[in-house]
């Protein structure tokens, strides 16, 4: 227990000291810019394939479910619509690019600690933990919450695919369906989620590359614990999320 | 001029620094000398605040280094070079972009200028047209140069060199050495320098602190090492009995 507050408090000085001001600003952008690119079009294949087959995976599950059942086909679009917003894109996407995303990160800022990069950058003047870190969060921010979008819709066609061609319901159903009880509340969850999972696993992952010491099985281990602590952040905070803004 | 004040430094159980106080002098390569393990390059991060000192302090000229606020940290970093012991070059960047970040970073050079700057860091340290090579083609005296010029490249008043030839051939050793001493000479650097290795000693020690046993067991010149009659100096110095013939017979001691 002790550990988890000295690791915490940590955590919260290395986040302190990489929202301060840029040494330079083209430097600290050039860098997000990079960033961006790896984060977006990086994970892109992932996310896609993951979301296609959650999304059709769910439209043949339900339809199974709803099978001989009082309730109308073309619920199964309105149930895998909302899914799909609401947990599967921005929760699963995540899951998935802590696993990606973070662990990277936190390979290669460990390898930058290990190799005295980062004492290198220090002895110049340079802010580490804020040109290593801010730029990271700064570009998470930005693309996973698109690539959550994404998600969503590549999601719900996924659900078409698995499910119209194979004559579980009609086009007119699903789209009737998707169509049906829309609310755009949802829509903002799940843009709250995507922005406060990338927070979470950039934070959490440049945490455990900056600080890590020894030789590559503690690298080892530091990209392992970026995935698991991002993965447990980003599960604890869906159901707080979830808690506060449906109630 | 950087003046060490009683540093200590310990881990956990393990008392490394045992209170050390020197004064290292500009325009000079000032060794500091002790067997692996001894702490020097504990000592050479706690002058530079890359390890904070568990009780001490250290003086930049008449600048308190201790205590300092983030932006007077930065001030005394920008005046200060370091050569790592593993080089510490950026392998994802080129040579170029390597000696160039720093330019990059803290000044507002136009592009053609921060080439011609790299351009003559380059050439100090004969390595001109290396520009677009990447670290992991170099050799390691190579890299070790590149690590200089990226060391000089803001002008550095105070140059810090870890372990400067470890893993090099006497002959590329003395290159280095040489190289770091004619930089010292010309810009009146404040320059320190990790080591263990003889040569280095005998060749470019203008000021020597042996440290042993986290203590400044014995300082002096390179021309005070041989008739030094410190035993711990004189087992770490010339090690083997080859090097202590060598010793007897340059003194004229019997053989
Ligand atoms: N970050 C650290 N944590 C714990 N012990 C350390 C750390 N850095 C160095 N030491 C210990 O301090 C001693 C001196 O190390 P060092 O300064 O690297 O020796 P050298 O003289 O070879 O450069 C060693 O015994 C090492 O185990
Ligand atoms: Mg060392």
């Amino acid at each position: 227990m002790f550990t988890f507050f000295s690791h915490f408090g940590r955590y919260l000085i290395m986040l302190r000291t990489a929202f301060s001001k840029p040494e330079k600003w083209r430097m600290y952008w050039i860098e997000t810019a990079r960033q961006m690119n790896d984060i977006g079009i990086g994970s892109f294949i992932i996310v896609a394939l993951v979301s296609v087959f959650v999304g059709a995976v769910a439209s043949v599950q339900f339809a199974y479910q709803l099978n001989g059942q009082l309730v109308p086909r073309y619920y199964i679009g309105y149930i895998v619509r909302d899914l799909c917003i609401i947990e599967m894109s921005p929760t699963v996407s995540c899951l998935v690019l802590a696993g990606k995303v973070g662990s990277n990160m936190a390979a290669e800022i460990g390898g930058m600690r290990q190799k005295e990069h980062i004492d290198a950058m220090e002895v110049m003047g340079v802010n580490t933990a804020a040109y290593l870190v801010m730029p990271k969060i700064v570009a998470a921010i930005v693309m996973i919450p698109m690539l959550v979008a994404l998600s969503a819709f590549l999601g719900i066609l996924g659900g078409y695919i698995a499910s119209v061609p194979t004559e579980l319901l009609s086009h007119g159903d699903f789209v009737r369906g998707l169509r049906s009880f829309f609310v755009p509340y949802n829509v903002f969850i799940m843009f709250v989620k995507a922005i406060v999972y990338a927070f979470l696993l950039t934070s959490i992952s440049c945490y455990q590359g900056y600080y890590v010491k020894g030789g590559s099985v503690e690298l080892g281990q530091a990209s392992t614990n970026a995935v698991v602590f991002s993965d447990i952040a980003i599960l604890l905070a869906d159901y707080i999320i979830t808690i506060v803004l449906t109630s | 001029m950087i003046r060490a004040e009683n540093i200590t430094k310990t881990f956990g159980e393990q008392q490394v620094l045992k209170g050390i106080s020197i004064l290292f002098e500009a325009g000079k390569t000032n060794l500091i000398i002790g067997r692996s393990g001894a702490g020097k390059t504990v000592l050479l991060k706690s002058l530079i605040g890359l390890v904070q000192p568990t009780s001490g302090s250290v003086w930049y000229d008449d600048v308190n280094f201790t205590n300092l606020g983030k932006e007077e940290l930065r001030a005394v970093r920008m005046k200060v070079g370091m050569l790592f012991q593993g080089s510490a070059l950026f392998d994802s960047l080129t040579v170029e972009q390597n000696i160039r970040f720093p330019l990059d970073m803290f000044t507002n050079l136009n592009a053609k200028e921060k080439s011609e700057r790299v351009d003559y860091c380059l050439e100090r340290v004969s390595l001109t047209g290396a520009n677009k090579k990447f670290p992991s083609e170099l050799s390691g005296g190579m890299q070790k140069r590149v690590g200089i010029a990226r060391a000089i490249v803001l002008n550095p008043k105070y140059l810090f060199c870890d372990e400067p030839n470890s893993g090099l051939d006497p002959k590329t050793s003395i290159v280095i050495d040489e190289l770091i001493r004619s930089i010292t000479i010309e810009n009146n650097i404040t320059t320190i320098i990790n080591t263990h290795d003889m040569n280095s000693v005998m060749e470019i020690g203008d000021n020597i602190c042996f440290i042993h046993q986290g203590k400044l067991e014995w300082k002096g010149n390179k021309s005070e090492v041989l008739e030094s009659t410190n035993q711990e100096l004189q087992s770490f110095i010339f090690a083997s009995p080859f090097l202590q013939r060598l010793r007897d017979r340059a003194l004229g001691r019997p053989v």
